[in-house]
């Protein structure tokens, strides 16, 4: 994918949801951001990773809060600008590219919306391949980039700059000032060299977000199953994902709650053609482990993608519930995902929802 | 006595109820002047009833006109949206993502002013008052007569939009004024959304429910008329008239209501067929559930606390194909009565295949004597199986739970169906919906954030749970009858100290039934 056009954003936006895994917030709001700039003629457009200078500079930008209070206090344009000039400011260089911390969920957009006012183009990958809840949820930092310095900025031009010992302490005190400014911030983190993000990135990942949207659609239109059109789209897709139908069933619990700052909780799925059989997924802001009879047969970083089982849109955490008919399934990540060093920041031991990592395919 | 009366997009169904049951019914065409419908359907059954106008004690109307104006682009009008924000959320400027036809006709004019509240309550900026009036004088300058306002978590504090309202009726005291707080929930733009769509249906507002008024006056009717919204309770007109949106999708509510009364049940699936079309839904405690996505009305999306119903191409003039493995989607709608067999047309349709199997005494049997069985079988089961698919997706669990069959088009089904426990057919199925308005309770809600690290879970529910008793009594509900209908809980992610989004809905009768 070479530019994000008014014909390509819808797919673009269920992508971004598809690869939120039930995280990341409702692209919704930053999909309008996009129509609107793109209406007025803007252009976005996508470089490959390989396509930047080793010494060029490239900033991650996102919105960091709660989905809840993004929908109702929406990201600011105006904020973004402001926190990569400041970022520019201290790197004392102009920057050459943008790129998404996280391209699942809402904040897959917001370097587009970025790139819209000023031109900029956005670099085809991301930080995450999907959503995660935390700044140091990264491979940029998994792979030795500094978080800090992270430019937290808001409309009022309240802007404070973090500088922590380490991308955790990073991520708790850019938290605190996020609440502070209404738990919605504009945020410039992860400044990087062309080099470290050709090292360290996920690379491809808005044309993935794109190309699986597009596959949903194509089935839809073509009269075809959606869910075999995303299977499919992933077993031919450029970087060959493992992807499988985990379960098929409808919600028959919904269990969430507030504990340390998460969104915690399971659903339970019970299969629509033998009632005695049961899934249940965990999770914790997205979702991050799935068992069925308490053997687990996806896990995190693999994604987990809850979606309805007739149009295979994908279904939020917070837009579940009872009754509601779907499909799960797991795709697997690429390699920079699961590493030792990977799997130690947002694996399965940190999440502390199992006690090691099982690979999807090795699950079966 | 109460009369309930259903104003569809086709028939205008009425009601006589004393003491909790049904002394007559009877069906009309909906009228170009939705009035003079209601008139002749009022007439008709206090005529068949014999029953005197000073007996009466409320009439409730449920009425779908509101929806449909919106979704025909009909007798809307310009509007203005002001919206209270700054320096924060303006990124999106007011009706971006609306059909273009629908901007056309509203012609909006948008202003953005300093104001709004941050989820923890604390003010974005403060209202600035020379803005406003600014923004008024602007207004009043264009020829609009109807206003939008809209803050930052309005829900959570409706402060702001109240001031602002009472700056624009010292200016301009003839224009309408709708504020975001009382139409929607948290999600600034749905929620600005479903305000505008309100600000455009004010003037029709005025004129629907004053014809209503003039129709009850004309029959000598004293008694005070209500009005279904769409979470099935109701409203007084004066309150409609400031807030129409608020009965969209009463409909289908009412249908449901009406349902589980007729019934006595008040956990079930509930199916309302119609000409065209079946609406599959739940009801839990005699309330529909309500749906957890976002509704789209008239191709705007809004959060609207809409009943979780599944429609299906299925009705009574359904066209059937195929030899029977094909009914629908399409129907002969409102000309069932010329284009069906029964009624000496020449199209096959669910009405006729009913006739035949069930030998129902409608139109001319003998026009269906022919119908083979292979036929008659092919369609039976298709019916059955596009009925099983849709109850199947309503239910919670895979336990067998009844269900109720309401609506003109319930003759097409006597089968048992996969998944339910039992087939209802109540008396007066027809006119459900009429009796689902009828049924007149009226509620209170609460909807905020609250943080339960202050007084705890449990005393923070009960101190809520009182708010919307308190709601509910203000809204004209007896007290003794009020309960606590629904709790929901939803914890707010990375918020501190246990934040909680607390939604608590009360009901209870009128006082005067």
């Amino acid at each position: 994918m070479k530019k994000l056009t008014l014909d390509t954003l819808e797919d673009f936006l269920r992508g971004t949801a598809f690869l939120g895994t039930g995280g990341g917030g409702d692209p919704y709001v930053g999909g309008l951001m996009l129509r609107q700039e793109l209406e007025k003629g803007a252009e976005c457009n996508i470089i490959k990773g390989t396509d930047v200078k080793d010494d060029d500079l490239i900033v991650p930008i996102a919105v960091m809060g709660a989905p809840t209070v993004i929908v109702e206090r929406l990201p600011n344009a105006k904020s973004c600008i402001k926190a990569l000039r400041k970022m520019e400011e201290l790197m004392g260089k102009k920057a050459t590219a943008l790129i998404a911390a996280e391209v699942g969920g809402i904040n897959g957009t917001l370097p587009f919306i970025l790139s819209s006012y000023t031109g900029l183009p956005v670099i085809d990958g991301d930080g995450m391949g999907r959503a995660f809840p935390e700044l140091q949820m990264c491979t940029f930092g998994v792979y030795g980039v500094n978080c800090s310095p992270i430019i937290v900025r808001d409309e009022k031009d309240n802007e404070i700059i973090v500088n922590a010992e380490n991308n955790h302490a990073s991520e708790m005190f850019a938290r605190v000032i996020c609440m502070q400014m209404g738990t919605k911030s504009e945020i410039a983190l992860y400044p990087m060299t062309g080099k470290q993000m050709k090292d360290t990135a996920v690379h491809h990942t808005c044309t993935l977000a794109y190309e699986v949207g597009k596959s949903i659609r194509d089935a839809r239109d073509t009269g075809s199953s959606p869910l075999n059109g995303i299977i499919d789209y992933f077993k031919t897709s450029f970087d060959k994902r493992y992807c499988q139908l985990l379960f098929e069933g409808k919600i028959t619990d919904l269990h969430r709650e507030t504990t340390d700052g998460w969104a915690r909780g399971t659903v339970k799925l019970t299969s629509l053609k033998d009632p005695n059989k049961e899934m249940i997924v965990h999770l914790q802001n997205e979702w991050l482990i799935a068992f069925i009879d308490d053997k687990p047969v996806a896990m995190v970083p693999d994604l987990i993608c809850l979606v309805d089982l007739e149009t295979a849109e994908p279904i939020t955490a917070e837009a579940a519930r009872y009754g509601q008919r779907v499909h799960v399934i797991g795709v697997s990540v690429p390699a920079n995902m699961r590493t030792k060093e990977a799997l130690d920041t947002f694996g399965p031991v940190p999440f502390k929802v199992y006690d090691r990592y099982i690979p999807i395919e090795e699950i079966g | 006595m109460q009369i309930g009366v259903d104003v569809g997009g086709t028939n205008t169904d009425g009601v006589v109820m004393s003491n909790g049951k049904v002394l007559v019914s009877d069906k009309t065409v909906t009228t170009e002047n939705v009035g003079d419908g209601v008139f002749n359907i009022i007439k008709s059954v206090l005529d068949k009833s014999k029953v005197s106008a000073n007996k009466i004690t409320s009439v409730m109307i449920g009425t779908t006109h509101f929806t449909n104006a919106l979704v025909e682009r009909k007798k809307l009008q310009k509007i203005a949206a002001i919206r209270l924000c700054l320096p924060a959320a303006d990124s999106l400027v007011q009706m971006i993502g609306w059909p273009k036809d629908l901007v056309d006709t509203l012609q909006p004019k948008k202003y953005f002013a300093k104001g709004g509240y941050e989820v923890d309550g604390r003010e974005i900026s403060p209202l600035d008052e020379d803005e406003i009036n600014k923004i008024i004088d602007s207004i009043g300058k264009q020829n609009i007569d109807s206003i939008a306002v809209n803050s930052v978590y309005s829900p959570l504090n409706s402060t702001m939009e109240k001031r602002t309202a009472e700056l624009i009726a010292q200016k301009l005291p003839h224009v309408k004024i709708s504020l975001s707080h009382a139409i929607g929930k948290v999600g600034l733009i749905e929620r600005e959304n479903a305000t505008i769509i309100n600000a455009a249906l004010s003037k029709l507002a005025s004129e629907i429910i004053t014809s209503f008024e003039e129709a009850l006056l004309k029959l000598n009717i004293a008694a005070p008329l209500y009005i279904s919204q769409n979470d099935g309770t109701l409203m007084l007109p004066e309150r409609v008239k400031s807030y129409p949106v608020l009965t969209f999708a009463c409909g289908p509510t009412n249908s449901m209501r009406g349902a589980a009364f007729l019934s006595g049940i008040d956990e079930s699936i509930i199916v309302d067929i119609g000409g065209t079309t079946s609406d599959v839904g739940y009801i839990k405690n005699g309330f529909p559930r309500q749906s957890a996505v976002a509704a789209d009305v008239g191709g705007v999306r809004t959060n609207f606390r809409m009943p979780d119903v599944v429609s299906i191409g299925l009705g009574g003039g359904s066209i059937i194909r195929e030899n029977g493995n094909r009914i629908g989607p399409d129907s002969v709608g409102y000309l069932l009565t010329k284009k069906a067999l029964v009624f000496g047309g020449d199209t096959l349709t669910a009405t006729d295949i009913a006739v035949k199997r069930y030998n129902l005494d409608i139109g001319d049997p003998s026009l269906v004597k022919n119908i083979e069985s292979s036929l008659l079988e092919n369609s039976k089961n298709q019916i059955t199986n596009l009925l099983e698919i849709a109850i199947d997706k309503m239910k919670t669990s895979s336990k067998a739970v009844p269900a109720i069959f309401v609506g003109g088009g319930t003759i097409i089904n006597k089968e048992k169906i996969k998944g339910i426990s039992e087939l209802i057919i109540p008396e007066n199925f027809s006119v459900a919906n009429a009796v689902g308005a009828a049924l007149g309770q009226v509620s209170g809600e609460v909807d905020r954030v609250f943080h339960y690290d202050k007084l705890g879970r449990d005393k923070t529910i009960e101190i809520a749970s009182e708010e919307a008793k308190q709601n509910a009594k203000d809204a004209g509900a007896s007290e003794k009858s009020i309960e606590i209908m629904e709790i929901n809980e939803n914890p707010l992610a990375y918020l501190p100290g246990s934040s909680v989004r607390l939604q608590i809905k009360a009901v209870g009768d009128l006082e005067n039934i």
